[in-house]
């Protein structure tokens, strides 16, 4: 199995608080790492490195073997250059950040019409490459469970429904890793099921993905690996059943013990 | 009762003139101001301190003062005190005056309102944008500006409303709107003077014009329903 992902000694600060210090890993094709930590402990702000929404201070992000950033070389970092960066990542928002005045379909389709639009075949053949795009888009909907809702707007939509036409929306650009931030945070509790599942059917398809997730049963169901993180640290990362069973260090512990007794 | 239906045929036509007065400045008012106040919104917001500061200021000073004391200074200032009369003689001189007045004073409110709704679409539509690899650009015109519009068409229709009204303050320095043709007939004019009625009728004028709109702004909020 080949490394998809690799990050080396990412750092970051926000003014005087470091957030993220010397943050390393590697992430195989299709496997799924599931990050779990406690509230502030840099979770998200990595995500957001990884997406090219927060520019770390120091450290490598190599895709298949290709530097997209290195902070030490400034041709990485080239404004122009990553937008198309950003498209081999995917990020599903803990509150979907869906766009409210368009339909489910029409949010899964936007981006990737306006990608074909700057296509220089896309003049030629409009049409064909339009109803690819819907034919696909409607597809990730189906797969997702939402046949029936393809044509409401968000707010007729559950949150469990809308977080699955974000999911659909970001698989539709085909990135090569898919990130979770809390997907099923800011759902009610029996809205979580349907979310976790389609993660979980991805997930068997061999989708690469990094979940960021407080399902602390979700997280080692669904992982070929788990990173503990404490205070911008990665403290421990593993195979998922060493990890949550026998973890070496005592902040894991005393973390797990928390959501044992929570 | 008799009288009023004898002089109808006469006022008519002098507060319709009026009237077309009032329309004008309603519409110049609006070309020039909607679209200065999203310039004097960038201003606001620029991260160039001194320019954001400096706008700010105006907009403070314009929102904090009566319009009609604006009219008035910026009507006679240039001719009294900079012995510099700008504006030209006579009803041509009169509307431009008020003109620029009514712009400049509803571009400050318009801003702020600009302002109110570009900031409330969240960053999380932003973010989505830029994750899914769309430009800046794009993100602007293909996701938020539909958001801000909506947000905006409310409190912007309002103050559209209150401009309908507003208007007649340009009867301080004499505009020949309406309600100047209205009074005209209290002083005298074609053989009418004393008649206090036409004064009143030009209510009529106000409701039936600040009805219509109310109706087709009210269409167009209703067009922006469909999302939230
Ligand atoms: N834009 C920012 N400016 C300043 N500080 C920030 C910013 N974003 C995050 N932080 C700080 O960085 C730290 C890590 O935040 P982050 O959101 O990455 O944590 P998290 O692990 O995702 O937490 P949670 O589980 O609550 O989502 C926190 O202390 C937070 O206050
Ligand atoms: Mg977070």
């Amino acid at each position: 199995m080949s490394v998809l992902l690799e990050v080396e000694h990412i750092e970051k600060s926000f003014e005087e608080t470091k957030v993220l210090k010397d943050v390393s890993f590697s992430l195989n094709e299709g496997e799924v790492v599931s990050i779990i930590g406690s509230s502030g402990s840099g979770k998200t702000t990595l995500l957001r490195c990884l997406n090219f929404l927060e520019t770390p201070d120091e450290g490598v992000i190599k895709v298949a073997n290709e530097v997209l950033l290195d902070m030490k070389n400034p041709a990485t970092l080239k404004e122009s250059e990553i937008r198309k960066k950003r498209l081999r990542f995917g990020l599903v928002f803990q509150s979907f950040n869906l766009f409210p005045q368009y339909t489910a379909l029409e949010n899964v389709m936007l981006a990737k019409e306006l990608l074909a639009k700057e296509q220089p075949e896309y003049k030629l053949r409009k049409k064909e490459i339009q109803e690819e795009i819907k034919a696909l888009s409607v597809k990730l909907l189906q797969q997702m469970g939402l046949s029936e809702r393809m044509n409401n707007y968000p707010h007729q939509l559950s949150g469990g429904q809308c977080q699955r036409v974000a999911i659909a929306r970001a698989l539709a650009l085909r990135p090569d890793i898919l990130c979770f931030d809390e997907p099923t945070s800011a759902l009610d509790p029996e809205l979580t099921g349907e979310v976790l599942r389609v993660i979980k059917e991805l997930a068997d398809q061999n989708t690469t993905m990094i979940i960021v997730t407080h399902e602390m049963a979700f997280a080692r169901d669904v992982a070929n690996k788990v990173i503990f993180m404490d205070d911008g640290v990665i403290v421990e990362q593993g195979d998922p059943k060493e990890v949550f069973e026998n973890p070496k260090e005592e902040r894991t512990k005393q973390f797990l013990a928390r959501y044992k007794q929570g | 009762m008799e009288l009023i239906l004898e002089q109808m045929p006469i006022v008519l036509p002098a507060l319709n003139a009026g009237f077309i007065q009032t329309l004008k400045l309603f519409l110049v008012t609006l070309v020039g101001a909607l679209p200065l106040g999203l310039v004097i919104a960038f201003g606001a917001m620029s991260r160039f301190k001194p320019l954001s500061l400096l706008t700010k200021l105006v907009i403070w000073i314009v929102r904090g003062t009566p319009l009609m004391i604006q009219l008035l200074i910026i009507y006679y200032f240039p001719g009294l005190v900079l012995d510099n009369p700008i504006w030209g003689s006579g009803e041509k001189g009169r509307f431009l005056a008020a003109s620029v007045a009514f712009v400049f004073n509803y571009a400050c409110y318009f801003a702020e309102i600009y302002r109110g709704g570009i900031q409330s679409v969240p960053i999380g539509q932003e973010e989505a944008g830029l994750v899914l690899g769309m430009t800046k650009t794009q993100i602007f015109f293909r996701v938020k500006l539909l958001q801000m519009i909506k947000r905006i068409v409310p409190p912007v229709s309002n103050e559209i409303i209150t401009l309908v009204k507003d208007t007649s303050l340009s009867r301080i320095i004499a505009l020949q709107e309406v309600i100047w043709a209205g009074q005209a007939f209290m002083k005298g004019t074609q053989g009418i003077s004393g008649a206090i009625w036409p004064l009143f009728f030009t209510a009529v004028y106000y409701l039936i014009f600040s009805g219509v709109l109310t109706v087709l702004l009210g269409k167009l909020e209703q067009k922006l329903e469909y999302f939230r």
